[in-house]
């Protein structure tokens, strides 16, 4: 079995002593062709994997700024299908850096579990995270996708124990994305050392990478959370650019495109200041 | 489960599926909070202390039983079928809700919460839940549509006189489902203190389970009513739908009886403008709010703004075991119009001297178009799910009137 983008990936960063840094944004935000600029170009800004949001009507696991570009990219006109479209795109500029879909259940439900996997594999697409699944609803599309040789990112949270995380990790691939809080994306400021324990238990029953998202927002936090985790995700604070810089009618600003990569130019720096020797796990 | 055992009732299964229907799709960061309360709901469940304690309160502080009342006039006036109400307007703030507010409250209380949240569409859930909230001395937090907070300001008024904080929902299409979703975000933000006391038989499991129990009590008391005046069972039952929870409380009971049984959908404008709330018979299977359930929907799963008179029906979902107990075609679901639920509502006023609520009067446009069909001695219960006072504005500007 090939190696997948993802396991390459962690297995480069490890040997170059590196921490991962893993960008949100959500697909056909603030346009279809703004958004897969940015895209095409986040890989040179520094990032290692890319999470690509899918919208949904009823985010309930987002904060207001995640909320607010799924509105945008659904008046748009965005779509499951070009939302794969997109990755397509970028797949013919880029073969190496994994893409991870991130959202909710309905839209893949409704496009069809086996059809989905089916297309989103062809279209270059790594790994889903599908924040109402829990381990409770693997037989939904976690065991479907593991037989599809798609990762499925599972999460593990505040409230999880050692016995859930036993639970959570059954059908895991890819890495374990930790949530920082409990909570929604981009509101409260993680406690670091409440994380950096949760992060000790976790790495005591699994090999898999684990990274760290939901709250983290600077370079500064990048680089914090880069200590000790495999992997950080910054989403809202990069998104939070984008509705900075659209105007009352959602069109692009010209420098919107430039001043997202500088941010996440800054925060690549950030995480790559992190106290890591080199092959340490 | 399937009904191959000779049953209806036994759902939801150990999934907390009815047939496809139902589940657990909830954030990770909920899932140990639910698993604990679907534990301290099986406890509950084989608790006498429990029992007795909510069927005290449902009998001093609602005031049950609630009448099962012959509505002589309306049958008359019908010419058919002899109609009873389930008079569940004359409980305590004045619908069913509060029967499931009590449960859940002396649920939260057990689980050791301190602070309470819930959605609401009409406001009804809203003061119900601020109600046992001002009872039990519980901090509460009700999240309710910037759009509904404007059609239904004198519940929203109740709600602060009872000490709540009303959260105004801006986002998305600022009722119902928007309110729902707030409440979960509140709830995944808070999962230590928190208790969410959902208002219909919907939302992951245990939810929907645990809100028909606990308004089973409608079911229940009228068979044992029905019996007592009739000396036989109903022929017919018919209540609205909205998430469906006074439906599924009425029904629930008499599921494996021979009877025929009737849930009322809003059908707004018509289903065939779009603006309805009829998930059954305008919607597909989907999964929303912690269920997969019927729901209104684009053709790519993005969910759709449901359109009704009554706020309370006003909701793009319903509740899975209605989903299945549609698909196994044991209740029969019916949309009704906004017209035609103004005209009922007349009718109930005027020839009963009870104002019934707008989504009680889609049940009640049913009975108007079904009882002059059937015999005298054909034996129909409508359950009266909620009185319309809060309605009037409404309806006085749906008709025309100022006041």
């Amino acid at each position: 079995m090939a190696v997948s983008r993802i396991d390459q990936k962690f297995a480069q960063l490890k040997k170059q002593g590196c921490c991962a840094l893993v960008t949100f944004t959500t697909a056909g935000d603030p346009d279809y062709d703004t958004a897969l600029n940015i895209l095409k170009a986040l890989p040179a800004a520094g990032a290692d994997i890319i999470e690509l949001g899918m919208p949904f009507s009823d985010p309930m696991a987002d904060g207001p700024a995640i909320q607010a570009s799924s509105i945008r990219a659904l008046k748009g006109g965005m779509t499951s299908r070009k939302i794969l479209q997109m990755v397509a795109e970028f797949r013919q500029t880029d073969a190496k850096t994994p893409i991870i879909l991130m959202g909710y259940y309905n839209p893949i439900y409704i496009y069809g579990v086996d059809k989905f996997l089916e297309d989103a594999l062809k279209a270059g697409v790594d790994g889903l995270i599908i924040v109402d699944l829990p381990p409770e609803e693997d037989n939904e599309l976690a065991i479907p996708a593991k037989a599809a040789r798609m990762g499925c990112i599972h999460l593990a949270t505040p409230t999880t124990d050692s016995a859930r995380l036993t639970t959570i990790l059954k059908n895991a691939s890819g890495f374990l994305y930790y949530v920082s809080i409990a909570g929604i994306t981009g509101t409260q400021e993680p406690d670091i050392d409440a994380v950096k324990k949760a992060i000790d238990m976790i790495r005591g029953q699994t090999d898999l990478p684990i990274a760290v998202g939901f709250g983290i927002k600077t370079p500064e936090n990048a680089r914090a959370f880069a200590d000790f985790s495999d992997a950080v995700v910054v989403g809202s604070a990069i998104v939070n650019i984008i509705t900075d810089n659209i105007d009352q009618e959602g069109l692009a600003n010209p420098a919107l495109e430039a001043r997202v990569l500088d941010f996440v130019k800054m925060l690549k720096a950030g995480v790559h200041k992190a106290k890591r020797s080199k092959g340490e796990e | 489960m399937s009904p191959d055992k000779n049953t209806y009732r036994a759902g939801p299964d150990n999934e907390g599926r009815f047939g496809k229907f139902g589940g657990r799709f909830v954030a990770e960061t909920l899932m140990p909070l639910i698993l604990d309360l679907e534990e301290a709901y099986r406890a509950s469940k084989n608790d006498p202390d429990f029992k007795a304690e909510f069927d005290d309160l449902l009998a001093e502080f609602v005031g049950r039983p609630s009448p099962l009342y012959y509505a002589e006039r309306l049958t008359e006036y019908l010419g058919g079928a002899k109609i009873y109400f389930k008079r569940e307007e004359l409980n305590h703030t004045g619908a069913h809700k509060i029967n499931n507010c009590i449960g859940q409250i002396l649920l939260a209380r057990r689980m050791g919460k301190s602070r309470i949240i819930a959605e609401t569409g009409a406001g009804q859930h809203g003061v119900a839940t601020a109600t046992v909230c001002a009872r039990f001395g519980m901090k509460c937090v009700i999240y309710m549509g910037a759009k509904d907070i404007e059609r239904q300001k004198p519940n929203v008024f109740r709600m602060k006189l009872l000490g709540a904080d009303v959260i105004p929902v801006t986002c998305g299409s600022q009722s119902l489902k928007d309110a729902m979703n707030e409440a979960m975000r509140d709830w995944v933000a808070n999962v230590t203190d928190t208790f969410y006391i959902i208002g219909t038989a919907a939302g992951p499991h245990p939810y929907p389970e645990l809100v028909r129990d606990f308004q089973s009590v409608i079911g229940v008391e009228s068979r044992e009513q029905i019996l007592a005046k009739e000396g036989r069972l109903p022929d017919s039952l018919v209540a609205c739908v909205g998430g469906g929870s006074n439906a599924i409380g009425l029904f629930h009971p008499f599921l494996d009886d021979d009877i025929d049984m009737y849930g009322i959908e809003a059908a707004g404008h018509g289903l065939n403008t779009g603006k309805h709330a009829a998930s059954l018979a305008g919607g597909k299977p989907g999964v929303l709010h912690g269920n997969r359930t019927y729901l209104l929907m684009d053709d790519d799963g993005q969910i759709e703004e449901a359109h009704s008179i009554s706020a309370g029906l006003d909701y793009p979902g319903i509740g899975p075991e209605h989903s299945w107990l549609h698909e196994m075609k044991r209740v029969k679901y019916v949309p009704i119009t906004d017209q035609e639920a103004l005209e009922a509502f007349q009718v109930c006023s005027q020839y009963e001297g009870i104002i019934p609520a707008l989504e009680s009067a889609h049940a009640i446009a049913y009975v108007l178009k079904l009882a002059p069909t059937l015999p005298k001695d054909h034996l129909m219960v409508m359950n009266l799910s909620g009185r319309g006072d809060k309605d009037i504005f409404t309806v006085a500007k749906a008709l025309g009137t100022k006041i």
